[in-house]
């Protein structure tokens, strides 16, 4: 870890105009930056400085800047958030790198993620996965008591663990296959897991599933890249829970 | 004007009851044939765009990020407040009601405050039905706990991490509408205008933040939940592209704007440590349930703060609030902290920070209970700071964080402007003059689950709207303003970025319009804010082009309507000659510099409406009436 106060750094950023451009690195000299930045703030100071110089600044996508709403995210010395475990992009800090450093930054990169500029991606393919089954049908009004039907500490954690996925892509950069195994079965075990998510639960993991496969996201094959980068620590644990609720359906549905 | 706010008649508990049978219905096969934009989804958004959308509306939805799930609300950490008594410690939905009504220091309508109290308890029924794996115990039961000094545990929660799991919630309702095409969903659009037909809400225009062409939608009425303008302090805790642009535009178009100066700020944030910062990152307020706040009693003592003995420290919230300690509210430990510091007992390296001490709570409970308490909140600030609050006291200082101000709306939601309702924090309704922990989910989701389906009916079906297309002049004469806007902008070429002018802005509104403000300070302001505002429009440089993926030009156009805003902010502030909530006046205080509400004046809603850029505002006044909170000087010694 870095020791002094300012650091130095030579930036080979991802520059495409748009999703057709066939883009480039960049190269950018990153003078006196802070050790207490964060990797977003020394974009930051980057762009502060090219906008003075009237260059077109990197784009780059970024939101609450606290890890939690998943906006931000690249591909930093060939890791998706870099080089700190558990962390997101916007939380990683330039502490974590030497002076005279030089780093790659790249966009998410994935057949499913077309580039919209620089290290902007379009993900929108989440979405709809999540809108083919990732809820359970409830309305508003008309249910029960909150505390109508008791669940188990163990599952509600369990449930709660795979709920903290913020979406941000990562595992999907991660992997070789470009696969979003991870994304899909997080949310199929946070709703299988839970008695509320009983009712749906064969129709929802065989309507994600065929909307991921329909997305153009690759295959899972066991090389668990998705966990090493997850910021939030979601185990692939997830994906054999998913399997397993996959195979039931596959044997119980009616269609 | 005059100020209709629409309450019911009859005694408060059943006024939202008799409400709810008075007003008109639509007739279920009805229902389809109305269209309804929602701007935004945060919490009070996307719920309200769901339940909307199930009871047969055709909803729009919109928001900026390149998700729905991403809304600033996701953002949230300590927990949602709900009458539900589930640990039989006294709660009621009277006493939230009551709570409510005294932490907003007496300057919020008692009949919203009562109807979000009532509505509470479904809110959280809802949650559990749609999957939020809030926090249990080993019984399989839900988990409370007290939250922000209050005397009972109402507040639940998931992990450190609350809202993001109500916002899923609500999200995931929203895509299941979405997958059945009830919903049409636009994401990174950025609402630049509202567009009025008949001096009714008709529309917006938004422009799409990926091509840059601006869009026109259509709508029989528009529900606005664009969350909070904290960024006119350039550094808050909010997300990076909170704004208040949407709402600003609508008061631009005649919606009054209520209270702007009431802002929130909360006292346990990490400190700021240099100018590249770009935000600030709030601490959940739940970490004063078990950490001690502390400052050396002399200055300068710049020991490390485990040398420094009990003896020679300053635990000034648990001396000067015995019974509170250092869970007194927000607005109390904020201005105790500056108070400190502006006596020089300041510790870190810009002594602006207090400690706050965890050494006796992991003494106590054991290093584990604290992890599996605030194990994510240690991570992040440790990532942060690189220090670990295991080892020595976190250093907190006060940011800004909410705002109570907002678009002026009536008991129904709805705006000075007939068809347009406001939800969530985008409106000045539930928090009068400082908002209690845990209570903003809490009504973002009462409004957009619980209230506008019911109101927007009674709307819809009162009214005889023509059917309009967005070829219609008044789309059409919106779309060229906004783009005279875009291209004025990019073609001023100036020498100063626009986080330049953003930061000088928000640097006056901390020192003149923050914590504690006074007369000359804001008269200073006010004279000031045009000056920036004139910089900005000869001196900015928007680089690159308008129909283009363009930060730097969504930037200057938030930055500009801040600009705008803050002189009505800093007029509000100084008309307000009282201090009352998280707005301290510095001439309005007890003889022991406590802050001193004067009611005899100011028990009123002020809501202002625009007159043009740099003209005064008009002051219209909601009186307000308080038949079961009697004012009282709050006091939590
Ligand atoms: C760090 C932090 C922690 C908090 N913790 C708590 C807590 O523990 N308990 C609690 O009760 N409250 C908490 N709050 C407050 C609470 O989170 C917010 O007040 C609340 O979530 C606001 O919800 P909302 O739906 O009104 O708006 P937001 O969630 O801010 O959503 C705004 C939406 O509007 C969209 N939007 C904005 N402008 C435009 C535009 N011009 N065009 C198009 N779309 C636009 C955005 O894209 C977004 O979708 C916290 C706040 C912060 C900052
Ligand atoms: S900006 Fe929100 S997770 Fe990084």
């Amino acid at each position: 870890m870095s020791s002094e106060k300012t650091i130095n750094l030579t930036l080979k950023v991802w520059r495409q105009k748009g999703p057709t451009d066939a883009g480039k690195f960049q190269t950018i000299h990153a003078k006196d930056i802070s050790v207490d930045c964060s990797f977003l703030e020394m974009l930051d100071i980057v762009n502060d400085e090219m906008a003075r110089g009237d260059q077109d600044p990197v784009a780059f996508d970024h939101d609450c800047r606290e890890g939690i709403c998943g906006m931000c995210g690249a591909v930093v010395n060939g890791i998706a958030h870099g080089p700190q475990s558990e962390t997101t992009l916007c939380q990683l800090h330039m502490r974590k790198f030497n002076n005279g450093d030089t780093i790659y930054v790249e966009p998410f990169r994935a057949k499913a993620f077309p580039i919209v500029k620089d290290l902007v991606v379009d993900r929108s393919a989440f979405d709809r996965i999540i809108a083919k089954g990732g809820f359970i049908s409830a309305k508003t009004g008309g249910v029960p008591d909150a505390n109508a039907i008791p669940i188990s500490k163990v599952n509600s954690d369990l449930a709660m663990d795979a709920a903290g996925c913020i979406g941000c892509g990562a595992c999907v950069a991660a992997c070789p296959n470009a696969s979003a195994m991870l994304f899909t079965s997080a949310k199929v075990s946070q709703l299988a897991v839970l008695p509320q998510g009983a009712v749906e639960r064969t129709e929802r993991v065989l309507n994600m599933v065929s909307q991921m496969d329909s997305e153009q996201f690759g295959n899972c094959s066991n090389h668990y890249e998705c966990e090493a980068v997850c910021p939030k620590a979601i185990k692939v644990e997830n994906i054999a829970r998913m399997n397993r609720e996959y195979l039931r359906a596959s044997v119980v549905s009616r269609d | 004007m005059n100020l209709n706010s629409n309450i019911p008649e009859g005694p408060i508990e059943q006024r939202w009851t008799n409400h709810k049978f008075n007003m008109k219905l639509i007739n279920p096969a009805n229902k389809k044939k109305f269209n309804v934009i929602v701007v935004g989804t945060g919490l009070a958004g996307a719920s309200a765009a769901a339940s909307l959308a199930e009871l047969g509306y055709k909803v729009k939805s919109f928001c900026m990020q390149d998700s729905p799930r991403r809304a600033h609300s996701i953002a949230a950490q300590g927990g949602i407040n709900a009458n539900k008594n589930y640990p039989n410690d006294g709660d009621s939905t009277y006493r939230l009601f009551y709570d409510t009504v005294k932490g907003g220091d007496y300057r919020s309508r008692e009949s919203n405050v009562y109807r979000l109290a009532e509505i509470s308890g479904s809110i959280i029924d809802q949650c559990v039905a749609q999957g939020v794996p809030f926090a249990r115990d080993y019984s399989g039961y839900l988990d409370n706990r007290s939250f922000g000094g209050a005397q009972v545990s109402r507040t639940f929660y998931a992990r450190g991490q609350t809202g993001q799991q109500l916002l899923l919630g609500a999200y995931s309702a929203l895509m299941k509408e979405v997958g059945k095409q009830t919903v049409e969903m636009f994401p990174r659009r950025e609402m630049l205008d509202l567009v009025l037909i008949d001096g009714k809400a008709r529309g917006i225009i938004v422009r799409n933040l990926i091509t840059g062409k601006l869009e026109s939608h259509t709508a029989d009425a528009v529900v606005l939940a664009t969350g909070g303008y904290g960024n006119v302090y350039f550094l808050s805790t909010n997300a990076m592209n909170s704004n208040v642009t949407a709402a600003w535009r609508c008061h631009k178009k005649g919606a009054l704007f209520a209270n702007p100066c009431f802002t929130q700020i909360h006292p346990t944030c990490i400190p700021v440590h240099g100018d590249y910062q770009s935000k600030l990152t709030l601490m959940s307020e739940s970490l004063r349930n078990d950490g001690r706040v502390w400052v050396p009693k002399t200055k300068g003592d710049t020991r490390k703060p485990s040398d420094i003995p009990d003896s020679e420290r300053f635990y000034y919230l648990e001396e000067k609030y015995p019974s509170f300690g250092n869970l007194v509210p927000r607005d109390v430990a904020s201005r105790n902290a500056k108070n400190v510091c502006d006596d020089g007992l300041g510790v870190g390296s810009t002594n602006l920070a207090v400690y706050l001490d965890f050494k006796d709570a992991i003494a106590k409970q054991g290093k584990s209970k604290i992890t599996e308490k605030y194990g994510n909140l240690f991570d992040m600030y440790q990532r942060i700071t690189d220090a670990s609050p295991y080892k020595e006291p976190m250093m907190i200082y006060p940011a800004i964080h909410y705002t109570m101000g907002g678009l002026w709306v009536d008991y129904n939601l709805q705006s000075s402007i007939p068809g347009l309702f406001v939800l969530g924090e985008a409106n000045f309704s539930d928090h009068g003059a400082n908002r209690l922990g845990a209570s903003a989910l809490m009504q973002g989701l009462a409004d957009g689950y619980f209230v506008i389906p019911y109101t927007i009916g009674h709307y819809l079906s009162e009214h005889k709207l023509n059917e309009v297309n967005n070829d219609h002049s008044a789309f059409e004469d919106a779309q060229r303003q906004a783009t005279n806007k875009i291209e004025r902008l990019l073609s001023i070429k100036g020498s100063k970025t626009v986080d330049d002018i953003h930061k000088e802005l928000g640097l006056l509104m901390w020192d003149k319009c923050g914590m504690a403000r006074n007369e000359a300070g804001l008269k200073e302001a006010i004279e000031k804010i045009p000056k920036i505002r004139d910089d900005f429009w000869k001196n900015v440089n928007v680089t690159g082009s308008e129909g283009d993926f363009n930060q730097t030009l969504e930037r200057a156009g938030r930055v500009a309507d801040f600009l705008e805003f803050a002189e009505l902010f800093a007029t509000d502030a100084e008309h307000r000659k009282e201090s009352c909530g998280g707005h301290f006046r510095e001439e309005s205080q007890t003889e022991d510099g406590e802050a001193k509400r004067i009611d005899e004046e100011y028990s009123y809603v002020a809501a202002w409406g625009f007159e043009g850029v740099g003209e005064k505002p008009t002051l219209n006044k909601e009186k307000l009436e308080f038949e079961h909170c009697k004012p009282t000087q709050r006091s939590y010694k």
